[in-house]
């Protein structure tokens, strides 16, 4: 197994920067284990925990004949052209990450998916965290400084299994021109909590995704959190879906987003299946300068007992906030600025504090360069 | 301190100030008082210099300088601090940081402020989300102690607050008011909006005036002008031929 920690390293001092502001530790500082690939080379992976295994996934497929259960099982590959896309390739690339029962991860595990020369990226990953398991992963993609132009399509299936842990944030950190499709579905079994963040403060040429979840086991929770600024000419569809499966289960799909230009639509569907499910989707959203936010949160009840709702709230700062700011002694940029930043401020429950601190350095990043 | 001389406020089309003159000296405490909508507030948020009104004539004088068409910060800076009888909720702002940017060289004293005024709790909290009348007023005296302005405006500070709040914050404003020093070495000065006159039995008030459709009907003993408005309401001031 090649655990050349280095390589991360042997990258140039602009792309170490791009990717540490993706909340990669280029050093593994505060990492128990960590995966590398640029385009599709795997350059390097690598766990700390002996009862966590990291593997590129076809390794693993190989290793393991139980596990071709459990790939194109929660993302079929003929879901859309980009799913067949990464499906039909003969030589698939990705990670797959296995928490065996019982373990947990204090640090986070990191992901690092780097485009540098390849027009395309894919990349399919498989995470299993067995019962009771607690596992954080933090999954940082960006492009090359010299990379205009690119695709990055990513398959990723959680199974979350009966009174596991999953924490999953990604922060992405792409080139102005690159597109990006990320397809994700995770199953939560019986007691099993799945928290996934997604951070984007950078410019991207076109983001589409709308991760599912399927809360499968009584009592799951699903937790997903995203907080973007979009940029000029930055174009974001992002989505959640969370299918309350089973009795107890609960959602919660919150949405924070600045446009200073470019735009956005927030999408977000929670439908209660079952009895004593709770479903809440929250969506709010900044326009500081002309550009589009389009929120589209959908609620939908098949059972007498479930509660779902929604509020969504679309606009610019208030003047009275700003002018109440500026009462106590800020100027307006200032106060624009700390009410921007507190907008932004989402303190996610459960999250360790390596990773909340990964996401506000990211926003404090995007605070320092005015948004 | 302050003066203010001839001043006349639109709001709108809307004329709600008129002719207002007001000086308040150095160490001292006025009282002003009148009905709702008499433009007490109004008259307020036009010297902090808040948008939403036009001054059409008339100056304000801070520290001998005209503030009249001066940036709000600009009048903070210059040691004009307001507490709001309804201040925004600033949702996902915590109060905590609000403090830590205001504070300055005062950011050491922020936690015994805080726990002076029970707000210790509150520091991780978003300004104003879900606080309690008396919680509300109890930040805003806060963010008012860290700010120490020179010149303290204080509207309705005892609105939506219990006895038990009342006596915490009504002593927090002498503080901030200096009540505790010499009258000969008071240097701060304040202008409290009150209809209960509760908030006087900690601020040993000055003047009073009373103001009723934009203009000031009386001026005088602020606890005298409260003991008539309490027996005959408003409208012995309206009769008042005085002013």
């Amino acid at each position: 197994m090649p655990e050349d920690l280095g390589k991360m390293s042997e990258l140039s001092p602009e792309d170490r920067e791009k990717l540490t502001l993706t909340g990669l530790e280029v050093e593994m500082k505060n990492r128990e284990g960590s995966f590398f690939q640029v385009d599709q080379e795997i350059r390097q992976w690598t766990s700390l925990n002996e009862g966590i295994e990291v593997l590129p996934i076809h390794e693993a497929l190989r290793k393991y004949d139980w596990l071709s259960a459990y790939s194109w099982n929660l993302v079929k590959g003929d879901k859309d052209q980009y799913t067949k896309y990464v499906a039909d390739q003969p030589e698939p690339r990705g990670f797959v990450i296995i928490a065996r029962k019982g373990s947990k991860t204090i640090y986070p595990l990191q992901a690092c998916l780097f485009l540098a020369r390849s027009p395309v990226q894919h990349v399919h990953n498989i995470i299993i965290a067995e019962e009771g398991a607690e596992l954080h992963i933090i999954s940082g993609c960006a492009s090359a400084s010299y990379t205009k132009t690119g695709s990055h399509i990513g398959v990723t299936e959680f199974y979350v299994g009966k009174g596991a842990r999953v924490t999953s944030t990604m922060i992405h950190n792409w080139g102005e021109e690159i597109s990006v499709f990320p397809r994700s579905a995770a199953r939560v079994e019986e007691d099993g909590v799945f928290i996934s963040n997604y951070v984007c403060m950078q410019p991207v040429r076109k983001v589409q995704m709308a991760p599912f979840v399927e809360l499968a086991g009584r009592n799951a929770v699903a937790l997903f959190s995203s907080i973007v600024v979009c940029t000029p000419g930055s174009n974001m569809d992002l989505g959640s879906v969370a299918r309350l499966t089973a009795e107890g289960s609960s959602a919660e799909l919150v949405t924070r987003a600045i446009t200073t230009g470019g735009t956005i639509i927030s999408r977000g569907m929670i439908e209660g299946v079952s009895r004593h499910t709770k479903g809440h989707i929250e969506c709010r959203g900044l326009i500081l300068r002309d550009g589009v936010i389009h929120a589209i949160p959908e609620i939908k009840g098949n059972v007498v007992d479930t509660e779902l709702s929604h509020e969504a709230a679309v606009g610019k700062i208030a003047r009275d906030e700003i002018e109440y700011l500026m009462s106590r002694g800020l100027d307006e940029d200032v106060a624009t600025a700390t009410i921007i930043r507190g907008f932004l401020d989402v303190k996610i429950a459960g999250l360790p504090n390596a990773l909340q601190a990964q996401i506000d350095a990211a926003i404090d990043a995007a605070e320092r360069s005015g948004f | 301190m302050l003066e203010i001389e001839d001043l006349h406020v639109k709001i709108g089309d809307r004329e709600v100030l008129h002719d207002i003159d007001l000086t308040i000296r150095e160490g001292e405490t006025h009282v002003l008082m009148g009905p709702n909508g008499s433009g007490k507030t109004t008259l307020l948020r036009a010297i902090m210099g808040f948008s939403g009104l036009e001054v059409t004539k008339g100056t304000i004088r801070f520290k001998g300088k005209d503030i009249t068409g001066m940036p709000i910060h600009e009048r903070a800076k210059m040691g004009i601090g307001m507490l709001f009888q309804r201040p925004p909720t600033v949702s996902g702002l915590k109060l905590g940081k609000l403090l830590a940017v205001t504070s300055g060289d005062r950011a050491g004293m922020v936690s015994e402020y805080a726990r002076f005024l029970h707000m210790d709790g509150f520091m991780d909290r978003a300004i104003n989300l879900g606080f309690s009348g008396g919680e509300i007023k109890r930040s805003e005296v806060l963010q008012l102690m860290v700010q120490q302005p020179d010149f303290v405006m204080l509207d309705e500070p005892e609105s939506g607050v219990d006895l038990e709040n009342i006596t915490l914050i009504g002593n927090a404003i002498a503080r901030l008011l200096e009540k505790d020093v010499h009258i000969v070495n008071r240097k701060k000065s304040g202008l409290v909006i009150t209809h209960t006159g509760y908030i006087l039995d900690y601020l040993d008030a000055d003047f009073g005036h009373v103001m009723c459709d934009g203009v000031f009907r009386c001026h005088g003993n602020p606890r005298e002008i409260l003991k008539v408005i309490k027996t005959s309401g408003y409208k012995e001031c309206l009769a008042c031929q005085k002013i």
